[in-house]
């Protein structure tokens, strides 16, 4: 079981939290402007990292509200909690276009960081 | 106890060990009665007596005795206690503690332990190879169905209680700076130093008494800081009971560790007791701690050698020998053989040498054991064979003798040696109890030194101290405790006084370890003869790892589930790294590149109980009830369980059956009043003044234009298209909403609304607040349903024409205010009433008592379900199962295409938009009084039998309507929309299809037409 920061109530135990996927997956603006793969590229399909992934998570049980997390899906090690909207603290390979892990050294494509709220 | 019994415990010593010679205790076994002392283990307490045969093994019930003297040990599994609802079988023989009455029995055995009838599968062994159950699970059809009742037989060791546990159970959590799971003195060590800082420190000791390996090893002229090591021991033991912020748990084993420090222990608090002394105690608690440092001191597990003939009862771990004698006093044997490949087991035949036993060889195979052991053993008298190996053993039912010979890299050399013996002592070294190490993602580093894997890079905050680090010196355990106990609480942010007095000598009364592998040991046998057990408890042979590899699974984690090797209720504790050591002779790659299986928790069996601790019968989930709760129960009412909620399902009267009630119940909605206790439903009020739009993007239809005091009934999909929830909504005012949600699905939609407000749409200026328990709801209908409301209201118009269907209104009932919703689950004119919760039983009283002139009757959920279903209105989870779109429910004119909402773009996806989809439409059976059983699976033509039927649909609601006098179904059928008066044919198990048609879903409707 995790200890999770919640960013607005600080360190609890994870039974007061729920999981909410990948995160900075914004909902397309226009839905009917895509294609059924490009729609269904949006509902169904998720990256499954290896490391660092940028995920949401919900404090059900304190303060109700939605964050998200980077955490390393090989350790479980979480690496930082941060509000809703604003990018990543640290650069993320699941929001780099492409199949190219980023250099980690290399500051995360603008639009990507802050395209969605989700 | 008879005096027979006492005489029977030949091998007790007349002093030293830990057990109470002044407290006997009687128990039996198999039947018969034994004497023993506080603080014997049923197998300390056997061997005193000479026992060694105590329980058969898994497949080929082989007997077995006691390898080990703790939780490693694989073989001795035994039941305890007869009574159907307390016995616990599977217990280790070497862990269960003596009380006064303790009755033991053997297990997988019959009819007895002596003659045992499933001994045919070890004669039989040659056509039980490894892989058995899986050739037989892929192998040609019908072997599985051949050998299915055989391997049912055979399958588990134990039976399963018959009877409900009358035992409690308990959850506890804790946090603590310092965790340190066991307590040799590594663990002690540790435990002291970070308790001296003030740390919180827990101490959790698997067994009865701390002490680890002091108490099972001679004292010899060993020193910790200055001091006899059990003199220590008491020190310490003692400091640590006088700090209030020392929790020391005996008992007690770490059974899982988890992310972040998270770890499980398990602790037994009353089954070493008799039953009339467990009290008030739980007998188990399931402790759940939050470490902010771990210190793993949890030893090392010694292994035996794999050779022909190793798996006699009387065959025995070196240092289990040496348990039984320094911590039982029980000397295991009066002839002993010592068979090993280190230094360290040479001990075993000086102690049992000078505790009065004869030893009658020590077999070394190495050609070189240490020098000082070789002067030692000339000393006394112990002939030595060296860089020589047990080529076969001999006893039935205990070892009688053995054959030794010499052996180099080409197999034996010399003609074997026939020695007597009445016990053996192996030892092929240690393996560091990684075990918890690696549950806590820490990865693994083979040693070649120590020819055993050892603790490497640590992902938690945890360090691994004493034997479990590989370190086998008492000095270094000792002194890494102390540094590491100090270093744990400084990280946690506790540093101890500078006054602490400084540490004397510590040295160790034996040699340096020392241990030259040796996995596999030849025999003069032929190779097909040759039976060397790596696995005591599920008879894995190391012909059998050869088997594995030669048909391809040779990889760790496959030859362990080919063969099921570490697969029983010890998880390969003892047999590991006897495995992964053939399989590197077999493979011949080094045993690093072999690598281990994954540990995972529990790292010993947990009782279930523990597991669900207090969390049962009436705590096992919360049960919400409503205002009105009360009256239901006075009144009779069956309940059923809606998500969290006790809702009252029917009201049946004396003399009167569920059905007929029901029955009554929806006639009288239909013909008189009907109430129903409706305050369950989830109910949302929604604030702000983009509530509108909001609700607008939520729904599938459109909310633009709903004006203040009307209502509008709602469905919500997922971005995927499919219905989840539904519900009818009421404006109050612009920016004001009263939003209802079923009753499972309240959280849930309260959730949904959140979650896309902050995460997609956070620039909505809107407010949601549950008010499910504000609010009480009682609905009326039927067609004097308006003249009770009439009667009822003080200053709301009652009357249908100016207070219209999906409309609502505020005012008062007896002064007490009110909110009146005018909408419909049944087809009756309807009339919701809310009131403030704590008036919730005042108005139910209220309308039974001022409806009565009206024919007022009650009905539960199941009228409500029978009511709805005659109108045709779905019910979410109950029609829908999160696969149907509106469309598919017939709903497509609540699907808006002015704007967009979650879920829109999908329902023009092209599944979606098949036209063969499941649809939602009614069926009329042709016998109007078979009423289908829900569920039923839909067939084209009442001829196909054949188990190959294509399936077009199933039933998804149906009853027997009073309205229509005649039964009545909802179901899902492919293309159902298109197929209007077809008919299709129900499938039965066991019975002909029933014929039916295919109607719309609102049945009412053809009646009005036709009255
Ligand atoms: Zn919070």
């Amino acid at each position: 079981m995790f200890r999770i920061r919640c960013p607005y109530c600080g360190e609890r135990d994870q039974i007061e939290f729920g999981y909410g996927g990948e995160a900075h997956i914004a909902r397309p603006a226009d839905p009917d402007a895509l294609s059924d793969a490009q729609w269904a590229d949006y509902v169904f399909m998720r990256t499954n990292t290896k490391g660092l992934f940028a995920e949401r998570w919900v404090h059900s049980a304190g303060c109700r509200r939605w964050f998200n997390a980077l955490r390393d899906t090989a350790t479980d090690r979480f690496v930082a909690t941060y509000v809703i909207g604003e990018a990543p603290p640290l650069p993320v390979p699941q929001l780099v276009p492409g199949d190219q892990a980023p250099d980690p050294a290399e500051a995360i494509p603008e639009e990507a960081a802050g395209g969605g709220q989700r | 106890m008879s005096r027979q019994s006492a005489r029977r415990a030949q091998n007790r010593l007349d002093h030293g060990g830990l057990v109470d010679r002044t407290r006997p205790i009687s128990f039996s076994f198999d039947g018969k009665s034994y004497q023993g002392f506080a603080g014997d283990t049923l197998a300390s307490a056997l061997l005193a007596s000479g026992v060694h045969h105590v329980a058969r093994s898994f497949k080929y019930h082989r007997p077995r005795g006691f390898l080990g003297a703790g939780p490693e040990d694989p073989g001795a599994l035994v039941r305890v206690g007869s009574d159907p609802a307390t016995m616990v079988v599977n217990q280790r023989a070497t862990e269960v503690e003596l009380f006064d009455g303790l009755e033991a029995f053997p297990q997988n055995c019959w009819p007895s332990l002596r003659l045992d009838f499933g001994v045919v599968n070890d004669l039989m062994h040659r056509f039980l190879p490894a892989g058995f159950y899986y050739k037989t699970f892929m192998g040609p059809p019908g072997s599985w169905m051949f050998f299915e009742p055989f391997i049912r037989r055979a399958a588990g060791l134990g039976p399963a209680p018959s009877a409900p546990d009358p035992a409690r159970y308990e959850h506890m959590n804790r946090h603590c700076e310092v965790l340190v799971i066991g307590s040799g003195p590594a663990g002690l060590a540790a435990a002291r130093e970070a308790a001296r800082s003030g740390a919180r420190v827990i101490l959790a000791e698997e067994s009865a008494a701390c002490g680890g390996r002091l108490l099972g090893e001679a004292e010899g002229d060993a020193l910790i800081e200055g001091m006899a090591p059990r003199a220590w021991r008491g020190d310490v033991l003692a400091e640590l009971a006088a700090n209030p912020e020392v929790t020391l748990l005996t008992r007690t084993s770490a059974s899982g560790y988890y992310s972040q420090n998270w770890v499980t222990l398990f602790e037994n608090c009353t089954d070493h007791l008799p039953p009339s002394e467990a009290g008030h105690l739980p007998r188990h608690r399931l402790w759940r701690v939050r470490a902010a440092q771990v210190v793993l001191a949890t030893g090392a597990i010694e292994r035996p050698l794999v050779f022909h003939g190793n798996d006699r009862p009387g065959v025995m771990l070196a240092s289990a020998a040496r348990t039984y004698l320094h911590r039982y006093g029980v000397r295991a044997g009066s002839n002993a053989v010592i068979f090993a490949n280190n230094d360290d087991a040479w001990r075993s035949a000086f102690d049992l040498h000078d505790a009065g036993a004869h030893i009658a060889a020590i077999i070394d195979t190495r050609p070189d054991p240490a020098a000082a052991h070789r002067e030692a053993a000339e000393a006394h008298g112990i002939g030595v064979r060296t860089g020589a190996t047990i080529v076969a053993t001999q006893g039935r039912g205990h070892i009688r003798s053995i054959d030794v010979a010499a052996f180099d890299a080409g197999g034996v050399t010399g003609k074997p040696e026939r020695i007597a013996c009445d016990l053996l002592c192996v030892s092929g070294g240690w393996s560091p109890n990684v075990a918890l190490f690696s549950q806590s993602g820490g990865s693994l580093r083979y040693d070649e030194t120590l020819a055993a894997f050892v603790p490497d890079e640590a992902r938690q905050e945890v360090v691994a101290i004493g034997a479990c680090a590989g370190d086998f010196a008492l000095a270094e355990a000792v002194s890494r405790g102390v540094e590491t106990g100090r270093t744990a609480a400084r990280e946690a942010g506790f540093v101890a006084s500078a006054t602490d007095p400084v540490a004397g000598e510590t040295r160790d009364a034996a040699l340096p370890y020392r241990v030259t592998p040796a996995w596999e040991l030849p025999s003069n046998l032929p190779k097909t003869r040759i039976r060397a057990f790596v696995d005591y408890q599920n008879d894995v042979t190391a012909k059998d790892l050869h088997l594995a590899v030669r048909e391809g699974y040779g990889a760790v984690e496959h030859a362990k589930r080919y063969t099921t090797t570490g697969m029983g209720t010890d998880q390969g504790k003892i047999v590991g790294v006897n495995a992964i050591g053939v399989l590197s002779g077999v493979l011949d790659k080094p045993i690093g590149e072999i690598g281990v299986t994954t540990y995972r928790p529990p790292w010993r069996p947990i009782s279930f109980g523990a597991v669900a601790g207090q969390h049962v019968g009436g705590l096992f989930h919360p049960r919400r009830t409503t205002a009105m709760h009360d009256w239901h129960v006075e009144n009779g009412a069956v309940f059923e369980t809606v998500g969290d909620w006790l809702r009252a399902r029917v009201y049946p009267q004396p003399g009167e059956d569920f059905e007929a009630a029901l029955q009554r119940e929806c006639r009288a909605a239909r013909n008189a009043v009907g109430v129903l206790d409706a305050s369950t439903l989830g109910k949302i009020d929604i604030r702000g003044k983009d509530a509108r739009s909001f609700l607008n993007r939520i729904y599938t239809n459109a909310w633009m234009k709903l004006e203040p005091g009307r209502c509008r009934y709602g469905l919500m999909t997922n971005e995927d298209g499919m219905v989840f929830d539904d519900g009818v909504t009421a404006c109050l005012a612009d920016d004001h909403f009263h939003m209802t949600t079923t009753t499972g699905g309240a959280a849930r939609v309260l959730g949904w609304l959140e979650e896309y407000h902050q995460t997609e749409w956070p620039d909505l200026e809107v407010y949601m607040t549950s008010v499910t328990e504000q609010w009480a709801v009682a609905s009326i209908c039927g067609p004097r349903a308006p003249e009770l409301a009439a009667d009822l209201f003080d200053d709301i118009d009652a009357d249908p024409e100016r207070f219209p269907f999906m409309s609502h209104a505020s005012g008062h009932i007896d002064g007490v205010p009110a909110r009146v919703f005018r909408i419909s689950f049944t087809g009756e004119v309807s009339y919701e009433i809310n009131v403030p919760a704590s008036y919730g039983l005042w108005l139910w009283r209220t309308l039974m008592e001022r409806g009565k002139p009206y024919g007022i009757t009650p009905y539960g959920t199941e009228g409500m379900h029978l009511l709805r279903a005659e109108k045709g209105f779905i019910i979410v989870g109950q029609e829908t199962d999160g696969t149907l779109t509106p469309v598919d429910l017939g709903m497509g004119w609540a699907v808006k295409q002015s704007a967009d909402f979650i879920g829109k773009r999908s329902l023009t996806r092209s599944d979606t938009a098949r036209d063969d989809r499941l649809q939602l439409v009614g069926l009329l059976t042709a016998d109007p009084g078979f009423v289908i059983p829900e569920g039923s699976q839909i067939i084209a033509s009442g001829r196909e039998q054949s188990p190959r039927t294509p399936m077009i649909g199933h039933v998804t609601s149906s009853y027997f309507s009073p309205t229509l006098e005649r039964s009545i179904a909802l179901a899902l059928i492919a293309g159902g929309h298109g197929r209007m008066g077809e008919r299709i044919h129900v499938a039965r198990r066991g019975a002909d299809p029933v014929p039916a048609t295919i109607t719309g879903t609102d049945f009412l409707a053809g009646l009005k037409e036709a009255s």
